[in-house]
């Protein structure tokens, strides 16, 4: 067992260096440094910086240094949670990005445990009545929600709900909550609002999940212990629920390592469609404004987080699989 | 199979005995190849599915002669156009023909409306001379599908309406299938070269270059890469012609998917590693080079076809995705993510509705390249059942 998180705890610091490398080089890959926007800038609001104090300035900021020093200085502001000046804003990245990166967190694992709670009876009962008309009706269901792209959805569903219902499903607030402060109420309000993000983005997972699930289970269904159970007199729903789903249970934990990346990777531009205030349209404009600290420290945040929450879910699966949590003990 | 028989003369037996024996015999000496197909042939998902791909990438070959109007003339004075009404009958017999429209500006929404006129009757005819092109990038040609007589069909047929520029969104959408489309199929060669590689090293050679790719490809899988893309294809110079930017996209793309290639190819290397007939091979003095070539990638060049077709959707969606959000392909390229890149937002498609047309090819597409894989996979398997 200590093996086992030993391993995934090395993988995992392992994963957030390689993130923080790729962010650092999404920071340095455009023409002209942060020295370069910023003389920009203040000449654009018509003052005028010289050679001498740009100079000045670039040393400072260490960027006349080679650029594995310039990853390290980066690395030691980051950690001391200082993430540089979001330009287009004038303030400080950190506060620039707020709670979006939480609102992020909160769509994706609302995403998540759709995903569960949908695929999970579908799943079951697609294996115990294979063939029936509810199993073809939830693969074909299934394959779709493979075939559209999540942002497609969010557009179909946003223009559906606008021309049946005339709403407008975008948003993650109500408007007059959207500026308040947090409170029980806003937190309320939230819930309210998210079962549709959680839907669009939890789609295409879930029917992955759903084929995984009935597959799994029907490799158990078929085993000679449920025949035994069976004859034994065990209630049908009682036999199936109690023994052959757990063990199918077990892929279905391992999967979230996989699901979280890909549904943060869908909130970014599903969170543009819906205009969910997440990270997502905050990182698309910076990358279009090339304000690289705020896009680089996105990237990094979201890519930590993932891996955080993968960890999350190795520690899950040692939890439900006897099979991790023995291990070594032989 | 049941063990051979000893030869009994045949005029000693029954009509039905040889039959089956000729249906056997045919399986047994039957190639890999005619095994697949034979099983893939059955799998009738499968087969739909690949006439469905097959019938999009005629799209992608004769875009041109398919597309009516210029996909890139753009007027103001037919901006937002909604799909017009093709009328098939003319006094009882087919001749088809579209009526002339005149556009007003709304004087209290400012939106355009658009009123046919009976009185101009446009005959739509098949077959007909119109914009310039080159057929397959050489041969100069001016050939269409469809046209109208009298007139430019720039100016009065609008099969599914314009966009905001007032350009034909039917010929964008047909150009627009060959970017989308051929950015699949150089992404996923790209991801292809890039996956057997690196898998095959790891399968072959094992030991510590095996575990450095393994953790390279279980990060890789653990980041969220919309994001790193999005910083990447954002980092392209703007002065980059549409050329550039379109293999610099495809490069990028091409980075998601070799890590699922690489998975299959290891895993094929590893399992065949031990075969008997490797073992033979090596017996008999095969040199490596001979080994991988002749004997272990034909063993497993099926399931690679079935992977790749498995990835090509996956190029796709994120061709599509990084183009909608701005960042992929930009005008004057034509892709399905740049036509959906007019209807991001609710106004767009309240006031429009039919620029979200483009998303039914995307969605078409997509199933038939997940069927057609999931048939090749099955098929590939000459074992299962």
């Amino acid at each position: 067992m200590l093996a086992y998180l030993v391993r995934r705890l090395i993988l995992a610091v392992l994963t957030v260096w390689a993130v923080s490398v790729l962010s650092f080089t999404v920071i340095q890959l455009p023409p002209g440094d942060y020295i370069t926007s910023y003389i920009a800038q203040m000449s654009a609001s018509g003052s005028f910086v010289s050679e001498q104090e740009a100079n000045a300035l670039r040393h400072q900021y260490g960027l006349d240094q080679p650029q594995y020093i310039r990853y390290i200085r980066w690395m030691g502001m980051v950690l001391h949670g200082n993430y540089g000046m979001a330009l287009e804003y004038g303030r400080p990245v950190g506060e620039v990005i707020g709670d979006r990166l939480w609102l992020t967190m909160v769509v994706s694992v609302a995403a998540i445990i759709f995903t569960w709670f949908v695929a999970l009876p579908i799943g079951i009962y697609s294996a115990v009545r294979q063939y029936s008309l509810g199993d073809y009706v939830a693969t074909f269901v299934g394959f779709i929600g493979l075939a559209i792209p999540s942002f497609m959805l969010a557009l179909i569903l946003m223009y559906l709900g606008f021309t049946f219902f005339d709403l407008n499903i975008g948003g993650l607030f109500s408007d007059e909550l959207a500026e308040a402060p947090w409170s029980l109420a806003k937190i309320w309000d939230l819930t309210k609002h998210l079962p549709l993000p959680a839907l669009i983005l939890g789609f295409a997972g879930t029917a992955q999940l759903v084929r995984i699930m009935r597959a799994n289970l029907l490799d158990e269904l078929s085993k000679p212990y449920v025949v035994t159970g069976r004859a034994r007199g065990l209630a049908e729903s009682r036999l199936i629920l109690k023994y052959p789903v757990r063990v199918a249970l077990n892929p279905f934990a391992s999967t979230i390592g996989y699901l979280l990346p890909y549904v943060v990777s869908g909130s970014i531009i599903v969170s543009l469609v819906l205009s969910l205030p997440t990270v997502g349209p905050l990182l698309l404009k910076a990358l279009v404004a090339q304000d690289m600290f705020l896009a680089g420290t996105i990237v990094l945040m979201l890519g930590t987080m993932t891996v955080i929450g993968t960890f999350i879910s190795d520690l899950l699966l040692m939890w439900i699989d006897p099979r991790i949590r023995f291990e070594g003990r032989k | 199979m049941s063990p051979p028989t000893a030869p009994i003369a045949p005029e000693l037996h029954d009509e039905p005995a040889p039959v089956v024996s000729v249906a056997e015999e045919r399986i047994s000496v039957a190639t890999q190849w005619q095994l697949m197909w034979w099983r893939f042939k059955k799998h009738r998902l499968a087969m739909a599915s690949t006439a469905v791909v097959l019938f999009f990438y005629l799209i992608v070959i004769f875009a041109d002669f398919l597309a009516y109007s210029n996909p890139l003339a753009s007027e103001a004075q037919r901006s937002l156009l909604p799909p017009q009404r093709i009328h098939w009958f003319d006094d009882g017999r087919f001749a088809p023909y579209v009526f002339g429209l005149t556009g007003v500006r709304d004087p209290m929404t400012f939106k355009r409306v658009y009123t046919p006129d009976p009185s101009k009757k446009i005959s739509v005819r098949f077959f007909v001379r119109g914009f310039e092109y080159q057929f397959l990038w050489v041969i100069p040609m001016n050939l269409h599908l469809v046209g109208v007589e009298g007139t430019t069909p720039e100016e009065s047929l609008f099969l599914i309406g314009t966009d905001e520029q007032g350009r034909d969104l039917w010929s964008r959408l047909m150009y627009g299938t060959r970017t989308s489309l051929s950015i699949g199929l150089v992404g996923v060669a790209m991801s292809l070269i890039l996956g057997v590689l690196l898998g095959g090293i790891s399968g072959l050679y094992g030991g510590v270059l095996d575990t450095v790719i393994q953790r390279v490809i279980e990060i890789l899988r653990s980041i969220p890469t919309i994001p790193l893309w999005m910083g990447l294809a954002a980092a392209l110079p703007n002065d980059w012609s549409v050329t550039q930017i379109y293999f610099a996209i495809t490069i990028i793309i091409s980075l998601i998917g070799w890590t699922e290639l690489a998975r299959v190819v290891r895993g094929r290397f590893l399992s065949l590693r031990q075969e008997d007939f490797v073992m033979a091979a090596e017996l008999a003095g095969c040199g490596q080079m001979r080994i991988i070539f002749t004997h272990l990638v034909p063993s497993f060049l099926s399931h690679i076809i079935a992977a790749t077709t498995l990835a090509i959707p996956a190029m796709i969606i994120s061709e599509t995705s990084l183009s909608f959000l701005g960042l992929g392909l930009r005008p004057p390229a034509i892709s399905w993510g740049v036509l959906l890149q007019q209807a991001q937002n609710i106004q767009a498609l309240a006031i429009s509705p039919w620029l979200l047309i483009p998303s039914i090819p995307v969605t078409i597409v997509i199933l038939a390249f997940n069927f057609m894989g999931d048939g090749l996979r099955d098929a590939a398997d000459p074992y299962g059942h």
